[in-house]
């Protein structure tokens, strides 16, 4: 295996958590893991993301211009993003933000309306939790349980009360992705 | 040994360095190395240090030389622009035979440049950067893991020869996050006594701190010790790892973040066949010479990539010494170069489609990018 | 229909990199207006400092220089001693022309370098993501001031107007504030006296923008303007501290 994904939206949408966590989880599945977040002025206004690799090998770069998975959880994102997919990737796409017409046809897209859904659950901050959710009942990466298991190391004490609203958030999507597949 | 814990480069070198007992951090904010000051700010005054940040980097590297000749253990860190500021100092550092840690997270030159990732500071840091005859060691990590590693080690071989010792990493080492092991470190207790520094003089003669000797005679003396000194290092210091050294006949030579992905085409190339292996200093001063000379009866040629128009590939012809072709790729300003484009530049090579070129210029690969790379200066 | 609100001319048509809210952009236009005003575009060379306005150059539509980082005053003063004729300005944040630059500025004005300084003081360095500055208030918190500036270790806000105030060869020093109309009004008066000075040969001439940052302030735009008002103006009053004194 050797994932190469890229996560992205809006600086406020909670896209380095949600790498993060992602890292973490391979971590703890004892993969080889890297985390490199986009950085400096480009994060003023526009979108922020960043790269997460999860391999079986030794990680060459942490650099991901040919991702095998994208996130994109806002326009400019999806814009961005879906173009260098590898053919045959997936992608999730927060369909509340992203106007998904004329998507690609090599690869495997799966527009979920992540806001709608955290809303439902409580709270649109989550909407990064659906959309990861989302991402792992298409790749196997790692499994959900290992991700519900790192929340706590990602998400600060004191929003520990929130971690039972995350983790329903990460089922939804991936459960929603289920069923479309 | 501890579990496996997920850090960002820049905060992992500092934990290390706190770790390693360094009690005093002086800097200056720039990108992309914010993280280092930023942690020590937090973390510092909680284990009973300083952290300050300085009007500028002149400044933080003559708090440094201050402090070191005060006998602390102490470091800075900067990136590219700053660490040309503080040129002047290292100098007087070297002259003085101070011990400090300069980390620098290299970004794009010249003048601001960008703020990506880049190698092009490789001649800064090993071949003098500032004036008269001194010499920085100058470690390369390649890892996250290796990064922290160093950074301990670094504040040892600093104290053991007197002398600055720098680690040139590249903004992917600074940002990014991988799982790293924090050893049982024995901090402050492993700092030598330093007699020599500037701590009161009672009940001793005076000590002096000072790089000016202008009898002729004395300043000559003066840089003869140094040399040897620079000399021992050269003997005991040098570190690298080869990669199948023992029946290659394609070497692939690259430090730092470049050599990770050089090292996937080496796996990748000898699948299919291809006898090629891979030199990686961790030393680029000192450059480690001798694992060219281990491969010379057998190398056909040498492939030396870096993101510069081309530094260090000075040193690996040299240490070459003619006895096979060095070739170059490269690319700059933040653009990493890929796997693929690695790769059909050593099968060039090795099919002798490649002329032995000293104009490193690249028109015949044709680059496949995303924009992920170019980004504007800070 | 006889348009009430038009670009200025010495500005260029192009979306800023600022974030919303950030007063820059108020202090681009002001500048501009001044230059159209003066009818000076033709003969203005400005210099772009290292900070958020490092690119203030794709803004205004004259002949720029991008200096290094607190550089600026000494890049203006090769500048205007080739084109005396010219009018040179600086465009510097508190990181640049407090830290990394003040002894760039203390000799320019000690010269009385026949320049205008436009120096915006929000209190943190913008462009690498919110650390201490000079001017940063006890006990505001930044990146590199976690627990809040603490006067002991370091140090209190350095008073660039005053400090400069007191320079001989300083003519015309000045500091308004951003945060609402009659005080951007008053400060593109001050404005225009500082370029009108170079233009008459007076000499250094410095407007000190009291600016926001909303971003690594961590407040929304409303609430950046009001700190401006609250915590700022209380330690760096706004006046004029020195008005062409000495030839
Ligand atoms: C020699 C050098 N040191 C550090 C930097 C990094 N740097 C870029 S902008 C900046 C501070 C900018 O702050 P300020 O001048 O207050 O401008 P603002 O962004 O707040 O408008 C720094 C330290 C640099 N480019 N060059
Ligand atoms: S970071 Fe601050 S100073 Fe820079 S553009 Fe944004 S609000 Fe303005
Ligand atoms: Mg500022």
């Amino acid at each position: 295996m050797n994932h190469r994904i890229i996560l992205a939206g809006f600086g406020g949408q909670g896209v380095m958590l949600i790498g993060t966590l992602l890292t973490y989880a391979g971590m703890r599945e004892g993969k080889h893991v890297s985390w490199l977040p986009s950085y400096g002025p480009e994060m003023r206004g526009g979108t922020a993301n960043c790269a997460v690799c999860i391999s079986d090998r030794p990680i060459a770069s942490p650099v991901v211009t040919e991702p095998t998975a994208v996130i994109a959880m806002n326009l400019p994102s999806y814009q961005k993003f879906s173009k260098i997919l590898v053919t045959g990737g997936s992608l999730i796409i927060n369909s509340n933000l992203v106007n998904s017409e004329n998507i690609r046809g090599d690869i495997k897209a799966y527009p979920i309306p992540a806001n709608d859904e955290a809303v439902s659950l409580g709270s649109e901050r989550v909407a990064n939790m659906v959309c990861l959710g989302g991402l792992l009942g298409v790749e196997d990466i790692v499994s959900i349980e290992t991700a519900i298991q790192a929340l706590p190391e990602v998400i600060q004490d004191r929003y520990h009360h929130l971690l039972d609203l995350n983790s329903k958030a990460l089922r939804r999507g991936y459960e929603m992705v289920r069923q479309m597949t | 040994m501890s579990e496996p814990i997920l850090m960002k480069g820049n905060e992992a070198i500092a934990e290390a360095a706190i770790r390693a007992g360094c009690k005093y951090f002086f800097g200056y904010p720039i990108t992309p190395q914010n993280e280092i000051p930023e942690y020590m700010s937090r973390k510092l005054p909680e284990a009973g240090g300083v952290f300050i940040q300085a009007e500028s980097e002149v400044s933080s590297i003559n708090m440094v030389y201050g402090a070191a000749g005060a006998g602390a253990r102490v470091m800075t860190s900067s990136s590219s622009p700053g660490i040309s500021l503080m040129m002047e100092g290292i100098s007087y550092i070297a002259g003085a035979e101070l011990p400090c840690v300069i980390v620098n997270i290299s970004r794009g030159g010249p003048g601001l440049g960008g703020i990506q990732p880049s190698q092009a500071d490789y001649f800064q840091a090993t071949k003098g950067g500032g004036h008269g005859d001194y010499k920085l060691i100058v470690y390369g990590p390649s890892s996250v893991q290796e990064a922290c590693d160093l950074m301990i080690k670094a504040f040892h071989v600093a104290d053991k020869y007197r002398n600055p010792v720098m680690i040139l990493g590249d903004g992917m080492i600074g940002q990014m996050m991988e799982p790293v092991v924090f050893r049982d470190e024995p901090g402050d207790a492993a700092i030598p006594e330093k007699p020599w520094a500037t701590t009161g003089n009672e009940g001793r003669q005076s000590n002096l701190i000072t790089s000016i000797y202008l009898d002729p005679e004395v300043l000559d003396a003066h840089n003869w010790n140094l040399y040897r000194k620079y000399k021992a290092i050269e003997e005991n210091e040098v570190m690298y790892e080869s990669y199948h050294e023992d029946d290659s006949e394609w070497f692939l030579v690259a430090y730092g973040t470049v050599a990770r992905i050089c090292i996937s085409v080496m796996e990748k190339m000898r699948k299919e066949g291809f006898k090629v292996g891979l030199i990686r200093p961790i030393t680029l001063w000192p450059f480690p010479k001798v694992a060219f000379d281990e491969v010379a009866g057998r190398a056909k040629a040498f492939l030396c990539v870096e993101m510069s128009t081309g530094q260090m590939v000075e040193d690996v012809r040299l240490a070459v010494g003619g006895k096979a072709p060095v070739h170059f790729y490269g690319r700059t300003g933040g653009a990493v170069p890929l796997h693929s484009n690695i790769e059909k530049r050593m099968r060039d090579v090795i099919a002798g489609r490649t002329p032995v070129v000293t104009d490193y210029l690249d028109t015949t690969t044709k680059e496949v990018e995303g924009d992920e790379t170019s980004v504007p200066a800070s | 229909m006889k348009p009430v609100y038009l670009r200025p001319k010495s500005l260029t048509d192009t979306v800023t990199h600022y974030c919303p809210g950030c007063t820059h952009g108020i202090a681009h236009r002001l500048v501009a207006e001044v230059i159209d005003e003066l009818d000076i575009q033709g003969r203005t060379i400005g210099v772009a400092s290292v900070g958020c306005s490092v690119f203030a150059y794709n803004y205004f539509d004259v002949d720029f220089q991008q200096a290094a980082h607190g550089r600026a005053p000494a890049v203006a003063t090769g500048i205007k001693r080739v084109h005396p004729d010219k009018v040179v300005f600086t465009y510097q944040g508190d990181g640049d022309l407090a830290s990394i630059g003040a002894a760039e500025i203390v000799h320019a004005a000690a010269r009385r370098e026949n320049i205008t300084v436009i120096f915006l003081n929000n209190a943190i360095y913008g462009m690498t993501g919110g650390q201490m500055a000079p001017t940063t208030l006890p006990g505001q918190i930044t990146t590199t001031s976690p627990f809040g500036r603490e006067h002991k270790t370091q140090g209190y806000p350095l008073r660039m107007s005053e400090l400069l105030s007191a320079i001989e060869g300083a003519y015309y020093i000045a500091r308004c504030s951003l945060h609402n109309a009659s005080h951007i009004a008053r400060a593109k008066r001050a404005i225009k006296q500082a370029f009108r000075n170079q233009i008459e040969g007076k000499g250094f001439s410095m407007v000190e923008l009291l600016s926001t940052c909303p971003t690594n302030w961590r407040l929304t735009p409303v609430k950046a303007l009001e700190w401006v008002e609250k915590h700022m103006i209380p330690v760096y009053p706004l006046g004029e501290f020195r008005v062409g004194e000495g030839e």
